[in-house]
C-alpha cells in the first residue's frame, strides 16, 4: 500500500483481471477460521468430558438429556443472535419465558382450553410482548438495554401476579410431551434401535447431502463455485456422519425428543432467513452500519420492530418447552436464561457492536455451555464452580476473537 | 531580523495510497497572525495536525523548528507542554461538564488527586474575563452557544500558557457577531505576544486580521504573501488557491444532453438541531439527461445538506420546496420513495454512510436494490454473485473475489463498490458527493471514466466537489453554493476558477 504509482494522464491504469482464488483449501479456510475454530472447541470439550467422566457423557441416555436440558436456551439463542447482530440486546427473555409458561398454565389448566389452543395463544402472548418492547425500541427510540431491562422486571412481576406466586400443575400429557416426550416408537420398544428415529436420521442426512450437491452443481454451472472440492466433500461427509451418529445414539435410547424436532426446524428456518432472505440481509445491514442501511432505503425501524416480535415468539416457544419439561408453570422459571442465551451468542462469534454473527455459531456456543454444564454436573462439581468456569470460557472466547481481529488488521497493514 | 517562532523544512506526510503533503514549508514570525489558505483537501488540516503532534513524530518526514530548536512531539500533550495548542474545527468540549471543568480537563487544579474547586473556578473566571466571556464558570457547556464554546476553547488554550495558537476554521460555525468578537480576541492575543495560525476560507476575515498568508495547494506550499507590505487583493489569494494549470487529468467525453430529468425549486432546509438556522436557502437547480452538473461550495456551504435533504429527506428539518421529475411534481419523503423515483445519492463519507464495512462486496452492491434479486423475500444468492462479478469486472474493483470484506479495500475500491451499488439500483439521477475524496490520482481517473460512462447512458448526474479543477474537468454546468444559497450558475466553457471562487466566497449582503 505504501508505494505510489505515478498516474498516467493519458490512459486509465490497466488492471490485470484477477484470477479466481485458486489458493486451495488453506486460503479458503482462512476466512472461515472462526466458525471452524468454535466447532473444534466444542469437539475438544466433548472429548475432554467424555474422558473425564469415563464415557458417561456420550451415553444415549445422557445425550438425550443434554438435548432436553438445553433446547430452550438454544431456541432463545436463535432469537438473541438476530437481536445482537442488529446491534441490540434483550434482557427480558427469561421473564418472558416465565410469563408465557404461566399464561399457558392459565389457559390450559385453569380455563380448560385444549392444549394446542393454549400453546398457540401463549406463544401469541410472547409475540405481543415482543411487539410492546419493539414499539419502544424502534419507534420511541429508547435503547433496547433499557426497554428490556424494564421488561425483565415487568414480566417477572406479572408472572408472579397472575400465578399468585403459586405454581400451576399438572399439565395434560400432550403438553408435557413437548418438553420431555419422544416421537412414537413404531415397533413398541422391541427393537434395539428405535425405527422412526433411524428413518428420520437417514432422511435428514440424505436430504442435506442431495441439497448440497444440487446447490454446488448449480453454482458450478454458473461459474461461481470457489469452494475447493476436497473441502466440499469432507464437509458433506462430516455433516452426514455427524447426523447419523446422533441418530444411532438417540435410537438406542428412547428415540427422537420432540423438542429436538422443534429445535431442528427452527435452526433450518432461521439459518435460511439470515442467509437467504431479505429480512436477514436487512438485519446484518442495520447492525453493520445503521446510516448506510437507512441511506440504502432499508426501513430500519420496521426491522427493529420485527426483530423484537420475533424474539418474543421464540421466547414464547422456549417458555412452552421449559414449562412442559417441568410439567408446571413456576413463578421463578427462566431466571438467568437471558444471560445463558447472550453468552451462547458471544461464544458463537457475534460482535458486541453488531453486524457479525451466525445462527449456527450461536447454537454451537450454546452447546459448548450445555456440555460444560452437563459434564461438570456429572463430575459432581457444584454450581459455584460451574459458574466460575463458564464465566472464564465466555471471556476467553471473546478475547480470542479480539486477538484474531487485531492480528488480521495488522496483517493487512 | 525577523524572529521566527516556527520554521519548518520539507514536511511530507503520506497516508496509505495518498500523499497528503509534499515538501511543505512554513515560516511563522513571533507575534503575528498567520493565515493558511487553500481549497478543501489541500492539506491545511493535515499540516496543522503534524505541527500540533496529533500525527506524532515518525509518522511524517521532515523537521520542525520551534523557537529555533528542532522538536519531535510524540503526541498532543507533548506539543502543549512546548506551548503549541490547536483548536479543532469540531470543538472538543465535554457537553455535560462545566466551563471550568472543561478548561482544566486533563490539567486539573488539584492537590494529591483532590480537586481544588475554589482554585478551579477562580482561575477559570479570570480566564473567561480575558477572553471576554460573561458566563459563570459553573455553567454547563451544553447551555451555551457555539460562539461562546469557541471562546471557552481559547480560554482553555490560555490556561496552558500558549505561545502558538492554531485555529482550524474558527468562524465556520459562528454568526457574524460572534465571528467579529472572536477575531477581535485574536487581535488582542497578538498584542499580548501570542502567535496565531488561523485556517480560514473567509478571505475578508483573513484580510482583516492576518499579517501574512500562506497558500497551500495539492499538499504543497505555493506562496507566502505579506498582507501589510504588498497590497494583496482577495482575487490575488484566490489565484494562488486554485492555480492556473488544468492538467489533462480528465478523460475525454462526448456530450449528448437530453431533456430535463430533475428540477429542484425553492429548496429550503433548516438545521436538524438548531431549527431556526437555515442550511439551504431557496435553492433552484436542474439537471438534464446525459448531463453532468457540478455543485461547488466551500465547507459548510450546505452542499451535502442540499443533496441529502433531496434524497428522501435524510437530512434536515422543516424542509420546503418542490421536486420535479421529468416535469412532473414528485414526493420523496423517505429514502425508499426517492429510490423508487430513480434518485440515488452516493455519500461523501462512504465509511460512515455508504458501506457496511463488515460485509462483503456482493452484499454491499445488492444492498440498495435487493428487491431485484428476490422473490417472496428470498434472495437469489447465485444471481447476486453473478451481478457482483459483473460489476467487479466492469468497474475494475481490485479484490480477489466479491466475497472480500469491503472494510479491507482501499478507498478507491470502496468508492467503486458504492458506485456499483447505486448503478445496480439503476437510477435516472445520480448525486455523487465528493466521489474522489481520499482517492489517489490513478483511481480518480477511473472514477471520472465511470461518471462519463453513466452520463453516456443518459443518466443525469450531479457531482458535488471541493476541487474546482475536478468540477471544471468533468462537468457541463456548475452551480456555486455559498451559505446555503445558489450564488452563481456557469456553463463550463465560460467557467473560470477565480470567478467560481468568488461566487463560493460570496457573503450575504
Amino acid at each position: 500500500m505504501s508505494s505510489l504509482t505515478t498516474p498516467s494522464t493519458e490512459h486509465a491504469p490497466v488492471v490485470p483481471p484477477s484470477k479466481p482464488s485458486a489458493g486451495g483449501i488453506v486460503s479458503f479456510l482462512g476466512g472461515r477460521l472462526r466458525q471452524i475454530g468454535i466447532f473444534i472447541a466444542l469437539i475438544a470439550i466433548v472429548i475432554l468430558f467424555q474422558a473425564l467422566t469415563g464415557g458417561t457423557l456420550l451415553t444415549p441416555r445422557n445425550v438425550t438429556s443434554i438435548i432436553n436440558q438445553n433446547a430452550y436456551v438454544l431456541i432463545l439463542a436463535i432469537g438473541m443472535v438476530m437481536i445482537i447482530i442488529a446491534g441490540h440486546i434483550d434482557l427480558s427473555v427469561g421473564s418472558v419465558v416465565a410469563f408465557v409458561g404461566a399464561m399457558s398454565g392459565i389457559f390450559i389448566v385453569q380455563w380448560g382450553w385444549p392444549w394446542w389452543l393454549g400453546v398457540l395463544a401463549a406463544v401469541a402472548v410472547g409475540g405481543l410482548i415482543g411487539a410492546w418492547q419493539g414499539f419502544w425500541v424502534a419507534y420511541v427510540g429508547i435503547p433496547a438495554f433499557i426497554v428490556t431491562l424494564a421488561g425483565m422486571l415487568t414480566f417477572r412481576g406479572l408472572t408472579q401476579i397472575v400465578l399468585h406466586n403459586v405454581p400451576i400443575t399438572p399439565f395434560p400429557a400432550q403438553y408435557v410431551a413437548i418438553g420431555s416426550g419422544f416421537l412414537p416408537d413404531l415397533t413398541g420398544g422391541r427393537s434395539t434401535f428405535e425405527v422412526l428415529t433411524l428413518i428420520l436420521g437417514f432422511a435428514a442426512a440424505l436430504g442435506l447431502t442431495t441439497q448440497e450437491v444440487r446447490e454446488r452443481a448449480k453454482r458450478v454451472k454458473l461459474g461461481l463455485e470457489d469452494e475447493p472440492m476436497s473441502w466440499f466433500v469432507s464437509k458433506v461427509i462430516f455433516t452426514a456422519v455427524f447426523i447419523l451418529a446422533i441418530t444411532f445414539v438417540l435410537a438406542s435410547y428412547r428415540g427422537t425428543p420432540i423438542v429436538l424436532v422443534i429445535l431442528a426446524v427452527l435452526i433450518l428456518v432461521y439459518t435460511a432467513v439470515m442467509n437467504q432472505f431479505v429480512f436477514g440481509r436487512h438485519i446484518y445491514a442495520r447492525g453493520g452500519n445503521l446510516h448506510a442501511a437507512q441511506l440504502s432505503g432499508v426501513d430500519t425501524k420496521r426491522v427493529d420492530f420485527a426483530l423484537f416480535v420475533n424474539m418474543g415468539v421464540l421466547a414464547g416457544i422456549a417458555g412452552i418447552a421449559f414449562t412442559a419439561r417441568s410439567n408446571s408453570a413456576l413463578p421463578g422459571a427462566g431466571t438467568g436464561f437471558e444471560l445463558d442465551a447472550i453468552a451462547a451468542v458471544f461464544i458463537g462469534g457475534a460482535a458486541v457492536t453488531g453486524g457479525v454473527g451466525t445462527v449456527t455459531g450461536a447454537i454451537i456456543g450454546g452447546l459448548i455451555m450445555g456440555v460444560l454444564n452437563n459434564g461438570m454436573s456429572l463430575l459432581g462439581l457444584g454450581s459455584e464452580v460451574q459458574s466460575f468456569i463458564k464465566g472464564f470460557v465466555l471471556l476467553l472466547a471473546v478475547a480470542f476473537d479480539i486477538f484474531n481481529k487485531r492480528r488480521a488488521a495488522n496483517a493487512t497493514k | 531580523m525577523a524572529d521566527h517562532i516556527l520554521e519548518r523544512v520539507n514536511i511530507t506526510k503520506t497516508f496509505p495510497g495518498v500523499k497528503a503533503l509534499t515538501d511543505v514549508t512554513l515560516t511563522v514570525e513571533r507575534g503575528e497572525v498567520h493565515a493558511i489558505c487553500g481549497e478543501n483537501g489541500a492539506g491545511k488540516s493535515t499540516l496543522m495536525k503534524v505541527l500540533s503532534g496529533v500525527y506524532p513524530h515518525g509518522t511524517y518526514e521532515g523537521d520542525i523548528l520551534f523557537e529555533g530548536a528542532p522538536v519531535s512531539f510524540s503526541g498532543i500533550r507533548d506539543s502543549e507542554k512546548s506551548g503549541i495548542v490547536i483548536i479543532h474545527q469540531e470543538l472538543a468540549l465535554s457537553p455535560f461538564l462545566s466551563i471550568a471543568e472543561n478548561i482544566f480537563l486533563g490539567n486539573e487544579q488539584q492537590r494529591g488527586g483532590k480537586i481544588d474547586w475554589n482554585a478551579t473556578n477562580l482561575r477559570a473566571a479570570d480566564l473567561l474575563a480575558q477572553v471576554g466571556l460573561a458566563e459563570s464558570p459553573v455553567t454547563k457547556i451544553t447551555d451555551i452557544g457555539v460562539g461562546k464554546q469557541q471562546l471557552v476553547e481559547i480560554a482553555k488554550a490560555l490556561s496552558k500558557d500558549v505561545k502558538l495558537l492554531i485555529l482550524d476554521e474558527p468562524t465556520a460555525a459562528l454568526n457574524d457577531e460572534d465571528s467579529a468578537h472572536l477575531l477581535g480576541l485574536i487581535n488582542g492575543l497578538r498584542d499580548r505576544g501570542i502567535t496565531s495560525i488561523i485556517i480560514s476560507h473567509k478571505l475578508n476575515e483573513i484580510k482583516a486580521i492576518a499579517d501574512r498568508v500562506t497558500v497551500i495547494r495539492d499538499g504543497r506550499t505555493i506562496e507566502t504573501l505579506d498582507l501589510d507590505a504588498d497590497d494583496i487583493s482577495e482575487e490575488r489569494i484566490i489565484r494562488g488557491m486554485v492555480g492556473r494549470d488544468l492538467e489533462s487529468r480528465f478523460p475525454e467525453r462526448s456530450v449528448s444532453i437530453g431533456d430535463e430529468v430533475l428540477r429542484i425549486e425553492d429548496w429550503t432546509v433548516h438545521h436538524p438541531l438548531e431549527h431556526s438556522r437555515l442550511v439551504v436557502d431557496g435553492a433552484n437547480l436542474s439537471v438534464r439527461a446525459g448531463e453532468v452538473v457540478g455543485i461547488a461550495g466551500l465547507m459548510g456551504a450546505g452542499r451535502t445538506e442540499l443533496a441529502m435533504s433531496v434524497f428522501g429527506r435524510s437530512y434536515g428539518h422543516n424542509i420546503s420546496g418542490n421536486l420535479y421529475k421529468n416535469g412532473q411534481p414528485i414526493q420523496a419523503k423517505t429514502v425508499r420513495q426517492a429510490i423508487s423515483h430513480g434518485i440515488a445519492y452516493a455519500t461523501e463519507d462512504r465509511k460512515r454512510y455508504g458501506l457496511n464495512l463488515l460485509d462483503d462486496i456482493k452484499r454491499n452492491i445488492s444492498g440498495s436494490a435487493l428487491g431485484k434479486l428476490s422473490s417472496w423475500g428470498h434472495v437469489d444468492a447465485n444471481r447476486e454473485q453473478v451481478v457482483a462479478n459483473g460489476f467487479r469486472k466492469s468497474m475494475r474493483i481490485k479484490a480477489p473475489n466479491v466475497a472480500a470484506i469491503t472494510g479491507k479495500l482501499s478507498g478507491g475500491n470502496q468508492q467503486k463498490v458504492v458506485l456499483s451499488k447505486w448503478m445496480f439500483a439503476d437510477p435516472d439521477v445520480l448525486i455523487l458527493d465528493e466521489p474522489t475524496r481520499g482517492i489517489d490520482v490513478g483511481a480518480k481517473y477511473e472514477i471520472y471514466t465511470i461518471i462519463n460512462e453513466m452520463a453516456a447512458q443518459g443518466k443525469a448526474i450531479i457531482v458535488i466537489s471541493s476541487e474546482l479543477p475536478e468540477l471544471l474537468g468533468i462537468c457541463d454546468r456548475i452551480y456555486a453554493l455559498s451559505a446555503g444559497r445558489i450564488t452563481g450558475e456557469v456553463d463550463v466553457h465560460e467557467a473560470h476558477p477565480e470567478k467560481l471562487m468568488q461566487y463560493m466566497t460570496q457573503e450575504k449582503e
